[in-house]
């Protein structure tokens, strides 16, 4: 059993992109705040705090789940995973390249937590349907771009990533 | 919003959790996936004084088969039993209606007994284990009790768990010889639904089960030769509907009315 009282502060350890880093928080702070105050990666974005719009969207061990709505205590020993890991150097990833390829982006607040949702889904449904990417996407929130640039973005991101496969095997 | 100051306890065995919901009660609020509690939260709906994180004990965390039911812990998220490779064939209403809960996103963190818990009125997994004649599983100091889900489901946000007393999992019939059809009418795919409609049909009757109409999930069953439009226009006025900012009750009897006879006729052409 692990306890803190609300007036402690716990240390929580997490593996953040492949750094373990470690600082306090009080039980209610949550996930997306501990990222982005007290561990410094601001790359997640915060909109509504209720789960709906999709922006702080973060891997816990792989899977993508809305930060703002996870404790910080609760990721303690976890592997946490966001926007920050996606880009090698300067280097954009597949699904970054593609998102900038079919304008997949206009203001980029809601970008962040589009593309770790489906880092974790095209893991799971490398190559999966329009309709199964409209199903994920239904689960994040972008005033600018109406959806369509990024529908083609993640389909065209399936196909490289399947291809670059193919080429090394 | 950020919520209200709690004490917060990580759990680490069923036994651990139920001492502390016996002291605590009331002020006590149980953390599984919190895709519905953390929202509240956040948005100062609840100010509970502690929360008990049960999403860490392994027991809970079992989906197994016993005695003709499938038993879920506490701790299983939507997803992982939506991936449970004899879904499809033992639980086929379950298989059918949980994409349509909340999102992807959601549903790797939400829990199956969590959404039992929270009662929404329109929610999909309590709409399941009431149409299957499901239970609920709970366990306080005193000891365990098992409740059938229409026992369990009191209204809006409101069932049958004491202060005390931990879900520790819900049990579905296993279904040979269903078949099923489910669909739920929404803004978008992933919202709470307007209305959604399960049928459940074997030769001889079929059972409609209806969320979003009433304070909690209703069914009805139809022996075969029922004229079926008459019967669930009579059902829709029983149930009446409600409203809220996306439908009217007028609407919601609509949806019955028109989506109804559709669902039950693909769990009909399922089974023929």
């Amino acid at each position: 059993m692990r306890r803190v009282n609300r007036d402690q502060r716990a240390t929580v350890s997490v593996e953040l992109n492949g750094r373990r880093l470690s600082a306090e928080a009080e039980p209610r702070m949550s996930l997306s705040d501990f990222i982005r105050h007290a561990l410094g990666a601001t790359g997640t974005h915060v909109g509504c705090e209720h789960g709906v719009c999709g922006a702080c969207t973060v891997l816990i061990d792989g899977v993508a789940v809305r930060s703002c709505l996870t404790l910080a205590v609760q990721a303690d020993g976890r592997e946490v995973t966001t926007v920050e890991s996606l880009a090698d150097g300067g280097v954009l990833n597949p699904l970054q390249q593609s998102f900038r390829n079919n304008h997949a982006l206009q203001c980029g607040f809601c970008t962040p937590g589009i593309l770790m949702s489906f880092t974790d889904f095209l893991r799971r449904n490398p190559r999966p349907s329009e309709a199964e990417v409209v199903e994920v996407l239904s689960g994040h929130i972008c005033r600018c771009t109406g959806y369509a640039g990024i529908i083609a973005a993640v389909l065209e991101a399936a196909a490289t990533m399947n291809s670059n496969e193919r080429e090394t095997s | 919003m950020k919520p209200h100051p709690f004490d917060y306890v990580r759990a680490d065995t069923v036994e651990e959790a139920v001492e502390l919901l016996g002291d605590h009660g009331e002020d006590a609020r149980i953390l599984a996936g919190g895709q519905s509690l953390m929202a509240m939260l956040n948005l100062r709906l609840l100010e509970p004084t502690l929360l008990i994180d049960i999403s860490r004990i392994p027991a809970l965390a079992e989906i197994r088969e016993m005695g003709g039911k499938i038993e879920v812990g506490a701790a299983v998220t939507q997803n992982r039993l939506l991936a449970w490779p004899q879904l499809r064939a033992k639980l086929p209403l379950l298989a059918a209606a949980l994409p349509f809960v909340g999102h992807f996103q959601t549903r790797n963190r939400g829990t199956a007994c969590g959404s039992i818990a929270h009662a929404d009125p329109s929610s999909e997994i309590p709409l399941a284990l009431v149409t299957l004649e499901g239970e609920v599983v709970l366990r306080s100091r005193s000891g365990t009790r098992v409740l059938p889900a229409r026992e369990f489901q009191r209204g809006m946000l409101m069932t049958a768990r004491r202060p005390n007393e931990l879900i520790t999992a819900v049990r579905f019939p296993i279904q040979t010889g269903h078949q099923v059809a489910f669909r739920e009418i929404a803004r978008r795919h992933g919202d709470f639904a307007i209305v959604a409609i399960a049928a459940v049909a074997d030769g001889n009757r079929v059972r409609l089960g209806v969320g979003g109409m009433a304070g909690k999930p209703a069914t009805r069953d139809f022996p075969a030769g029922t004229h079926l439009g008459d019967a669930i226009n009579a059902f829709a006025w029983e149930l009446e509907g409600y409203e809220d900012m996306h439908a009217s009750a007028r609407m919601r009897r609509d949806i019955l009315r028109r989506v109804g006879p559709t669902v039950i006729a693909e769990a009909m052409r399922c089974a023929a």
